[in-house]
């Protein structure tokens, strides 16, 4: 019934390629549980939701920690505007993804998984439960899988209803715990003190398909890909002003022309790397990399062509963030009304250039002084927009 | 409401108690199958779930109004979710908005007097590459048209009229 394609243009060498599911979870069988960590580490993946954390280290801490309980949590809330690739691993990749789980839940010690799946991805919930159901036939899931005695792991899908901010490790947590999804402080961080108060990792969907992909073909074959600091590949989710929007796999480090080219965008004036948290690149640096070491992203990129006009994607982005700001803490709930103000006022033609100074220095203030990463970014696009395209945006005609 | 209305609400949501467990971690899955069952989440409704989870009724208040798929008030039997988050919004996403309105005779916010369809606005959709996108209760529209608004809406109200309401009650 439901009349969505899944558009996968590239198929790359990991995820959407050469990988069977089974491989990982038979090596990581063999091994221990220090040394799936090593193997996991010295792949040097990191993580895909955003941040880019190091997912060895995250495991290795959370085995390390004491806790009568462990989690391994997925990250399936997938809200980031412009990303929509957790969508399709989901869709065609899910053994790849449960069987990541499942691997870090020998690697810490878990016995109990939790996917958090986003409410506007319900439509998936029956076939990711049937997908569960048959790995539990295949003793894939349950008790000790896979005839492992003493290795029992198993996995449940919660939803979400419909709020960006649960995308935050610890907002997701306060969500699951039945709460409004306000992040909490860090630290202490999920690692120690995660769900029920117990030792949890949460991982994006795509770094836990990348870690079974590690366990399957080992972390040389994985770090032969990418750059030194950003190994392997990565998915994008390319929408906008393009001939070909859909999800490629490329590399780490490929630069933002060449990409372009690829999807036939090559007359974009600029692109949004990173979703509405992320920043906008003008033309003229689309030499630079995607990669942590330059433009890290979590895979969303959307394409401006020259027509566009900058101010209205600044006005969107920024209702974006006044709808979604979870209003905990003030630098994030009024800094994103006092922005988005000022690209109304930048509208009618009335905003003097020290006003638009004022503005700006606001944005920095959001950055530093927010108690979550939704304010701490949410100026970017803000920012990163009047800097690059102030004559574009600056004496606007009045309007009638 | 009425008092066998009541009683069965009362009921169901301790059988969803059952279900999903007396902790304080049931409350979501709990809220989302009323939601789901009644279109929305009435007082007496959280009231019944405060006791039942025992917390306080205002717990269970603030996370009905902190999550946008969670309702305090009436929603239609079919809500509509049009996304306006920039891919959509580039895609013209604004036409097919106006087209959705005079359709339904409604605006952004509000559901019909038959109680049939709510519109809404969603945020992004995870569907960027397909815009403008929209989601009607679970179902994803992607590419939406003028032409696709109209079979949508017909769609939805056939697939209500199939079993119609037993002629000569009250
Ligand atoms: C406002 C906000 C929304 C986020 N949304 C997501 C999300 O939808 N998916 C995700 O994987 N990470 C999201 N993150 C990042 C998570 O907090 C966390 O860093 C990530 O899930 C860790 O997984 P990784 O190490 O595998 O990337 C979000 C962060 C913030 C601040
Ligand atoms: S930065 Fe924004 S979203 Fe994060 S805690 Fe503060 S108000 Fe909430
Ligand atoms: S912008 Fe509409 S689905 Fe992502």
């Amino acid at each position: 019934m439901n009349s969505h394609v899944i558009n996968v243009k590239t198929r790359g060498p990991i995820l959407f390629g050469g990988v069977t599911a089974g491989e990982g979870l038979k090596k990581a069988l063999a091994m221990s549980r220090s040394e799936i960590i090593s193997e996991v580490r010295a792949s040097g993946l990191k993580g895909r939701g955003g941040a880019g954390f190091p997912t060895g280290v995250k495991w290795n801490l959370a085995a390390a920690a004491l806790g009568q309980r462990k989690f391994v949590v997925c990250n399936a809330d997938e809200g980031e505007p412009g990303t929509f690739k957790d969508r399709v691993l989901l869709s065609d990749y899910a053994d790849l993804v449960f069987e990541g789980m499942t691997i870090a839940g020998l690697a810490i010690g878990a016995r109990q998984g939790i996917v958090y799946l986003r409410g506007e991805y319900r439509y998936l919930l029956a076939p990711l439960e049937a997908n569960l159901a048959r790995r539990r036939e295949e003793g894939l899931l349950g008790s000790a899988i896979l005839g492992r005695q003493g290795f029992d792991f198993d996995v449940e899908i919660r939803l979400g209803s419909g709020a960006y901010v649960c995308g935050e490790e610890t907002a997701l947590i306060e969500s699951l715990e039945g709460h409004r999804g306000e992040p909490r402080n860090r630290p202490p961080f999920p690692v120690d003190t995660g769900y029920l108060g117990q030792p949890t990792i949460v991982n994006n969907v795509e770094t836990l398909a990348l870690a079974a992909s590690v366990l399957a073909k080992g972390a040389e074959w994985f770090k032969a890909i990418g750059t030194d600091k950003s190994t392997g590949s990565k998915l994008f989710s390319v929408s906008g002003d393009c001939q070909s929007p859909g999800v490629y796999e490329f590399p780490m480090g490929i630069t933002i022309a060449q990409l372009l080219k690829v999807v036939g965008g090559e007359e974009a004036k600029a692109v949004q790397v990173g979703g509405a948290s992320g920043h906008c690149v003008p033309a003229k640096q689309f030499e630079r990399t995607l990669a942590f070491e330059d433009i890290p992203t979590g895979g969303s990129i959307i394409v401006f062509g020259p027509g566009r006009d900058m101010l209205k994607v600044a006005r969107n982005f920024m209702e974006f963030f006044v709808e979604e700001s979870c209003g905990q803490c003030t630098p994030c709930r009024y800094g994103n009304v006092a922005l988005l103000e000022g690209v109304e006022m930048i509208e009618k033609g009335r905003c003097s250039m020290t006003h638009l100074n004022e503005l700006k220095a606001l944005g920095e203030t959001m950055q530093i002084s927010s108690k979550c990463g939704l304010g701490q970014s949410s100026s970017n696009a803000f920012l990163s927009i009047v800097t690059h395209f102030e004559n574009e945006i600056l004496g606007r005609p009045v309007p009638a | 409401m009425i008092a066998t209305e009541q009683q069965n609400l009362t009921a169901e949501i301790a059988e969803l108690a059952g279900r999903h467990g007396r902790d304080r971690g049931a409350l979501m899955p709990i809220l989302q199958a009323l939601q789901e069952r009644h279109h929305q989440i009435s007082e007496f409704a959280m009231q019944e779930v405060a006791a039942l989870l025992d917390v306080h009724p205002v717990e269970v208040y603030s996370v009905v109004t902190f999550y946008a798929f969670l309702k305090a008030g009436k929603e239609g039997k079919f809500v509509i979710r049009l996304c306006r988050t920039i891919s959509c919004d580039m895609r013209e996403k604004d036409k097919v908005a106006r087209q959705m309105e005079n359709e339904l005779g409604i605006s952004f916010g509000q559901t019909t007097a038959d109680g049939m369809f709510t519109l809404e606005w969603a945020n992004c959709l995870g569907m960027c590459d397909q815009g403008p996108a929209m989601l009607v209760n679970d179902q994803v529209f992607t590419a939406v048209t003028f032409e696709k608004v109209h079979d949508v809406l017909e769609g939805c109200r056939r697939s209500f009229s199939v079993h119609p309401a037993p002629k000569g009650g009250h």
